[in-house]
């Protein structure tokens, strides 16, 4: 391969950005994410079971699904002995719970939240909106399948689950942390194209970075 | 209640009146009349309060119904305006100038419904669909289902059921006649 | 005494200080939870925070200030600390304290502070200029109080060496500056409550209305570094105010001292906790006008009455 391969490959490498004007494309990143590789074996178990003991989640209430977090903190259901707590900032969060139906709108801004949680991420679906549209199943502006969107870990049927159905989907979560399944940021850097392209099918007004670093 | 329809129909005409209760009224107008029954009804009746102003679509008719909800705080009465306006040159008069706030049902409707509002604004700016290429969705020509399979990923294996038969079979074994027996509004 | 040692010794308090500090942020974190009737997470939680942190496998950086942020900021709390006798009369335990004064551990507690506006400022969200104007104003408001009671301190005691101060506090407990000199104690204490940001002046962190402040772009191991920071700065504080206040903590068996300081600190630490738990946020002004009202009025009588008295 010689140098002019080489430079065209690295250009298409890069993200065109093309929902953004010609000026602010210079203030945004043009990279894709990259699947990073797990640590040696013991010490990303170690490292599992500490994420797995300590889930922040990411304070953005999606749907009606918010409403079933509150209760979650107060006295009756205390999430906090299970190491989760709230975080008001997606740089913090390692968590993303998706409360039911995703208007586009709402996917919008679900992206870019998702895409500005530094992983190892997981994703927390509640109610069968997210899985199937539930109710919603016809609508014009909410989506069906939220795992055709960003990466999904755990499910949580019903609609609305109880808060206690909630607290089991975070137990098992944990159960499948500390076993390593729980990818879904490398899922999502390794099939980076697949999702951005159903994302652009449904939002039609694109303006934003295509990767959120 | 009766005189302040009195008073309004020695200015205009009036096609129709219902009274749902004591207090909720429904009046029918013309749509060229609305911005002086309104101005009558805001200044000399105290018909302060815009509650809602909501669109029906009568794809029937071809027409689109509006309503707007007044409310008088001091006799405590409801008092709704309906015009029908034409569906193919929806076009009706702003009414901002009376009541600020309805520039976002304007808004609304514009979005939905696609009704114009000349003069109102900000009326062009998307309110809850972000990049919306397709006719109005409340339009009833408007195909929801079949935009939702065309643009969203259904998810094999889905099942619906027709609540009112599922209940009846499920829950409602045991009664000789299901609960909406009773009821004989339907 | 070799250097060698002297290292060592310290690195073994930093350590021990900073578990200190991060179990008693998880006791605090309990207690609450029983005031609450919930059980509340563990104690070891905010370590199992940190490892969490730490373990993020990416972190974004905004800049070189995004990176040297959190390291001035953990700088300032090593500092601090490093120039306090933790215990009296103890050789692992007294750090570089004859190196340094009380003043040097004024400043690195505020050079900590001024360390991260530089970085969190560099991370562009809107949200930590506003906590940092916030936390800057605050701070030098409640310094106000604490330097005219150090001030006090050093007419009193004419010097600015801790272990001198504490050693001049040994013996019985009414030679304790809590008795000696009240007025003193009152004003440095109200400035403890701004220090530590519990709830009447929590307005820098405030995660309500500026979701948490200056900290809110930092990500991975910048956020553990600050975490780290938080229990040895903590732990710091408290014992600083131990050591001028309340006596300081000393015997001959370390570990009964080290117990004793225990105690101590976390009276100290719970005065602030009751506070907290008692009284609803100030806003930003209310609380600067009441740093610079009372707790310095009482700080300069308490100047007036050793220096004329
Ligand atoms: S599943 Fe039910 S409760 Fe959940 S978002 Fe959908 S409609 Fe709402």
């Amino acid at each position: 391969m010689n140098k002019k391969d080489i430079n065209n490959i690295e250009k298409e490498m890069k993200l065109a950005n093309e929902g953004l004007s010609e000026k602010e494309r210079t203030l945004f990143s043009d990279a894709r994410p990259t699947p990073v590789k797990p640590l040696n074996k013991y010490l990303e178990k170690f490292l599992n079971w500490a994420r797995a003991e300590s889930l922040w989640i990411l304070a953005f209430g999606t749907g009606c699904g918010a409403i079933e977090l509150r209760p979650l903190m107060t006295s009756r259901f205390d999430m906090f002995r299970y190491g989760i707590a709230p975080r008001p900032t997606p740089r913090q969060a390692s968590v993303f719970v998706i409360g039911g139906y995703a208007s586009i709108k709402t996917i919008k801004r679900i992206v870019r939240s998702y895409e500005q949680m530094q992983g190892p991420k997981f994703v927390i679906a509640l109610g069968s909106c997210t899985i199937n549209g539930g109710m919603y199943y016809d609508s014009y502006y909410t989506i069906n399948r939220i795992d055709h969107y960003i990466p999904v870990d755990i499910y949580v049927a019903g609609c609305m689950p109880r808060p206690e159905a909630l607290i089991a989907g975070f137990n098992k979560l944990k159960m499948q942390i500390k076993a390593g399944k729980c990818d879904g940021m490398n899922k999502y850097a390794e099939n980076f194209d697949w999702y951005k392209e159903n994302q652009k099918r449904v939002i039609k007004d694109w303006n934003m970075p295509d990767y959120n670093w | 209640m009766e005189q302040i329809l009195n008073r309004l129909k020695q200015k205009i005409e009036i096609k129709s009146v219902i009274n749902k209760r004591a207090d909720l009224y429904f009046i029918t107008i013309k749509k060229e009349h609305i911005e002086l029954v309104l101005s009558h009804l805001k200044q000399q009746e105290n018909f302060t309060h815009l509650a809602f102003l909501q669109a029906v679509d009568y794809i029937e008719d071809d027409k689109f119904q509006l309503t707007y909800m007044l409310y008088n705080y001091d006799i405590k009465v409801n008092l709704g305006i309906k015009v029908f306006i034409d569906r193919d040159k929806s076009e009706m008069t702003s009414i901002h100038k009376l009541w600020p706030h309805a520039w976002q049902y304007q808004r609304e409707l514009k979005e939905l419904f696609g009704i114009d509002f000349p003069g109102s604004p900000r009326v062009d700016e998307s309110f809850v669909l972000e990049g919306w290429e397709e006719i109005p969705p409340m339009r009833r020509d408007f195909d929801t289902l079949a935009y939702s399979v065309k643009t969203f990923y259904q998810r094999p294996g889905r099942t619906t059921n027709d609540p009112k038969r599922y209940m009846k079979e499920k829950l409602y074994k045991n009664f000789a006649k299901s609960p909406e027996s009773g009821r004989n509004d339907e | 005494m070799n250097i060698t040692t002297k290292i060592l010794y310290a690195i073994i308090s930093v350590l021990v200080a900073t578990a200190y500090g991060l179990t008693l942020g998880g006791i605090v974190r309990k207690i609450y939870a029983r005031v609450h009737g919930r059980y509340g997470p563990p104690v070891w939680q905010p370590f199992i925070d940190i490892l969490q942190t730490h373990g993020k496998r990416v972190s974004i950086s905004h800049g070189y200030m995004f990176y040297l942020g959190p390291v001035f900021r953990l700088a300032g709390g090593l500092g601090t600390y490093l120039f306090i006798p933790v215990i009296f009369g103890s050789v692992v335990f007294s750090n570089f304290s004859m190196a340094g004064d009380l003043l040097l551990v004024m400043y690195f507690i505020f050079f900590g502070q001024l360390g991260m506006a530089l970085g969190a400022g560099e991370g562009g969200h809107p949200y930590s200029p506003i906590g940092i104007s916030r936390g800057l104003a605050q701070m030098s408001t409640f310094e106000v109080p604490f330097a005219l009671s150090v001030i006090a301190l050093a007419i009193q005691y004419n010097t600015l060496n801790i272990t001198t101060i504490v050693a001049a506090q040994q013996g019985s407990i009414l030679n304790w500056t809590l008795f000696t000199n009240p007025l003193a104690v009152v004003a440095a204490m109200i400035s403890l409550l701004g220090m530590n940001m519990h709830s009447p002046f929590s307005i820098v962190l405030a995660p309500q209305e500026i979701p948490i402040g200056p900290p809110i772009e930092m990500n991975s191991s910048f956020l553990a570094t600050l975490q780290t920071n938080r229990g040895l700065f903590g732990a710091a504080k408290l014992v600083l105010f131990m050591n001028l206040y309340f006596g300081g903590a000393a015997h001959p068996n370390i570990f009964i001292a080290l117990a004793i300081m225990v105690v101590k600190t976390f009276l100290i630490y719970m005065f602030s906790v009751f506070v907290g738990a008692a009284f609803p946020r100030f806003r930003p002004e209310q609380s600067m006008r009441f740093f610079l009202k009372w707790p310095t009025i009482i700080g300069i009588a308490s100047i007036i009455l050793v220096a004329y008295f």
